[in-house]
């Protein structure tokens, strides 16, 4: 597993591409919402892994041995931390340009990271197996959400965990996510997301046991606007939340 | 295309070390040692030699450490190493007084029997908690200590950064830390600027051998000229940190020992009999310097670098030791999430954690060094009157006593007794 992209790309491509992975990078840049989500993002799927594997968080590389795919990975921004703490990671786009800009900042970060540009769909008919699947903030953007969380279990090793978040279809998440995040604050462009789309925690439950994978929890994303932070809440998952479901041996 | 053409040469770096601290003093040895907990390596850049002895002789050099900080100390594994050198402070007495008069009657006393935590901390020679830090750091493989090495040149970089030496070496670490004092070059390097008060006092520290007991007693007493604290050492002997106008303290450090002793004798007064000076002398101008920020790109300051500090309440030591728990913190989180430890979301973690923390004591320490330095009659009263009121209040007492000994506020983990 190595990044060959770069061999492909010639050097005026590559600045671009650096410029770009700066601005995937910059905190407080185009993917600020990102970055401030992140730390939340990674203490929830760091300690669902550790939990489900048994693995040391403690440990130097506790996710050593593992195979970690993250679906939709624009930048690397899930990608790297798994690769940091020792997971072997592929990480997959639909956006072709996002591939390049990727590797560039992988390379540039001294991790090992397999991108590709590629669909879960794709990846099913290559006979590819995982471990951990993350699939964040992905399936409100699908065409199939069935299909695709079809496609997401079955790159699942039995035993194996997907980690799934995505934003609640109901008023106030209307008024934070589309009105607050696009329009007032213009942390996301405006049309990033459709409204419709939008997927409640039943419903996504429901996407998540048809496709023959057991939730075992679920957990809210909530915004403090007076610390300027995201925290996890058992409780809140009005606007953004994530799941962890595992396929049965 | 060739992959080896029309690429910058930081594609594929590789790291020297995790973290690249510059400065060999107290601070940057704890927090390599901290560090390595996590198992983040770091590589300690000192401009001293490494001590010639093993025991060196006592040269007058001594620190309060705090509860707090003897908790972090016993978290990296050397307090055993230090603990048969420490005199416990059991108590702290608070008196105003003008020379010839003796302490004011009115005076604050505090015990620590009061506190359930127990002694507010321990008096303990530099020269052994230096050699222990030093010793802990040679024996840790996850540490590489340069010592007689200057950096000349610092330059944060994509996924790193890169610290040249005056040899010509190049280190790259994905953070740099400034544990380099208050004249800091990283923070100048890096064009972090400095906000400062000079006070025109100056501290006189030294130690001396006395005749009678001081049964663990630390004595603050606020003269005119400026504070005078005596701390207990082990054995029949006192760390002293005495505080003059900076004139007064040139000519009085000019003098022999004899004249020396001669001026320190009557602020110092008789309740211990005979005093002898033991060790060396030392003269520190008294200024406050506030980094104006504690970060930068790939760059945060630890100690003096971020904040030094009017030494009154003989916080110094301990508000650098809590820097580095708290910044040994922020990282092993950083690092257990996967994150890179370098970048701003991290960094301001620190930041928006020990910046306000400084800046407010920074601010009471000022303050209750210009209410007890002046020697106008009414503010004399309103001052005895005040420790009065503390002495016959216990639930403020106790919330001095705990302040003192390190253990309020957003405590970092180390300083708790917990694991990192």
């Amino acid at each position: 597993m190595q990044s060959t992209g770069t061999n492909t790309i010639d050097a005026g491509e590559i600045a671009k591409f650096e410029a770009m992975a700066a601005e995937w990078w910059d905190e407080n840049g185009k993917f600020k919402p990102l970055h401030m989500l992140n730390p939340c993002r990674l203490d929830y799927i760091t300690q669902q892994i550790a939990g489900e594997f048994g693995r040391d968080l403690t440990r130097d590389k506790p996710f050593e041995g593992l195979r970690i795919l993250d679906i939709g990975c624009g930048g690397g921004l899930l990608c790297e931390p798994m690769a940091r703490l020792g997971a072997t990671v592929v990480g997959a786009d639909a956006a072709e340009r996002n591939i390049p800009v990727a590797q560039v900042h992988a390379e540039q970060s001294g991790l090992e990271i397999d991108y590709r540009h590629t669909t879960a769909e794709a990846l099913v008919d290559d006979g590819e197996h995982f471990d951990v699947v993350l699939n964040m903030e992905v399936v409100e953007h699908v065409a199939d959400p069935q299909g695709y969380t079809d496609a997401c279990a079955a790159l699942l090793k039995p035993g194996g965990l997907m980690v799934c978040s995505t934003i609640n279809r109901n008023p106030k998440s209307y008024l934070m996510a589309i009105i607050g995040a696009e329009h007032v604050m213009r942390w996301l462009p405006k049309g990033t997301h459709e409204w419709q789309k939008f997927i409640t925690p039943d419903e996504l439950y429901g996407l998540i046991e048809k496709a023959g994978l057991r939730p075992v929890d679920r957990m809210g994303f909530v915004f403090n606007p007076i610390t300027w932070s995201w925290s996890l809440s058992p409780r809140d998952l009005s606007v953004n939340y994530v799941t962890a479901s595992v396929k049965p041996e | 295309m060739d992959n080896g053409q029309g690429r910058p040469h930081n594609i594929c770096m590789t790291f020297d070390s995790d973290i690249l601290i510059v400065g060999g003093g107290l601070n940057g040895p704890a927090l390599a040692l901290a560090l390595s907990q996590a198992g983040l390596s770091s590589t300690i850049i000192d401009a001293q030699p490494l001590p010639t002895v093993l025991e060196p002789e006592f040269d007058g050099r001594a620190y309060a450490v705090a509860l707090g900080s003897k908790r972090l100390l016993q978290g990296l594994g050397i307090w055993d190493a230090v603990e048969g050198h420490t005199q416990p402070i059991l108590d702290i007495v608070v008196s105003d007084g003008r020379e010839g008069e003796g302490a004011s009657p009115l005076y604050v006393h505090f015990d620590h029997r009061e506190i359930e935590e127990g002694p507010f901390g321990a008096l303990l020679e530099d020269r052994y908690l230096r050699a222990a830090l030093l010793g802990a750091v040679a024996a840790e493989e996850r540490i590489t200590h340069l010592t007689e090495q200057t950096v000349v040149a610092q330059a944060a970089k994509p996924g790193g950064v890169d610290v040249t030496l005056a040899d010509g070496s190049v280190l790259t670490g994905r953070l740099l830390v400034g544990c380099d004092g208050r004249r800091s070059g990283v923070a100048e390097r890096a064009g972090i600027r400095r906000v400062g008060w000079d006070y025109g006092q100056t501290s006189l520290v030294c130690a001396v051998d006395h005749a009678l007991p001081h049964n663990g007693i630390a004595h603050q007493m606020f003269l005119p000229a400026g504070p005078l604290a005596i701390l207990p050492l082990t054995g029949n002997r006192c760390s002293i940190v005495w505080t003059e106008t900076t004139q007064n303290a040139a000519e009085i450090m000019a003098r022999d020992d004899a004249g020396y002793m001669a001026a320190l004798r009557p602020r110092f007064g008789d309740f211990l009999g005979d005093i002898a000076l033991a060790g060396g002398r030392y003269a520190y101008p008294l200024n406050l310097t506030l980094a104006q920020r504690f970060t930068g790109a790939r760059l945060a300051l630890v100690g003096d670098a971020a904040h030094g500090i009017h030494p009154i309440a003989g916080q110094g030591l301990n508000l650098g030791l809590r820097d580095v728990a708290a910044l040994a913190e922020v990282l092993a989180d950083a690092k257990r999430r996967g994150e890179d430890i370098g970048t701003k979301g991290v960094l301001d973690r620190y930041q928006s954690w020990r910046g306000f923390d400084t800046s407010v004591l920074a601010a009471a320490t000022d303050g209750i060094n210009h209410l007890f330095s002046n020697d106008n009659p009414l503010l004399r009263m309103v001052r005895d009157i005040g420790l009065g009121a503390v002495n016959a209040t216990p639930a403020l007492r106790r919330s001095f006593m705990r302040e003192a000994a390190g253990i309020t506020g957003d405590v970092p983990r180390l300083m708790q007794g917990k694991p990192l």
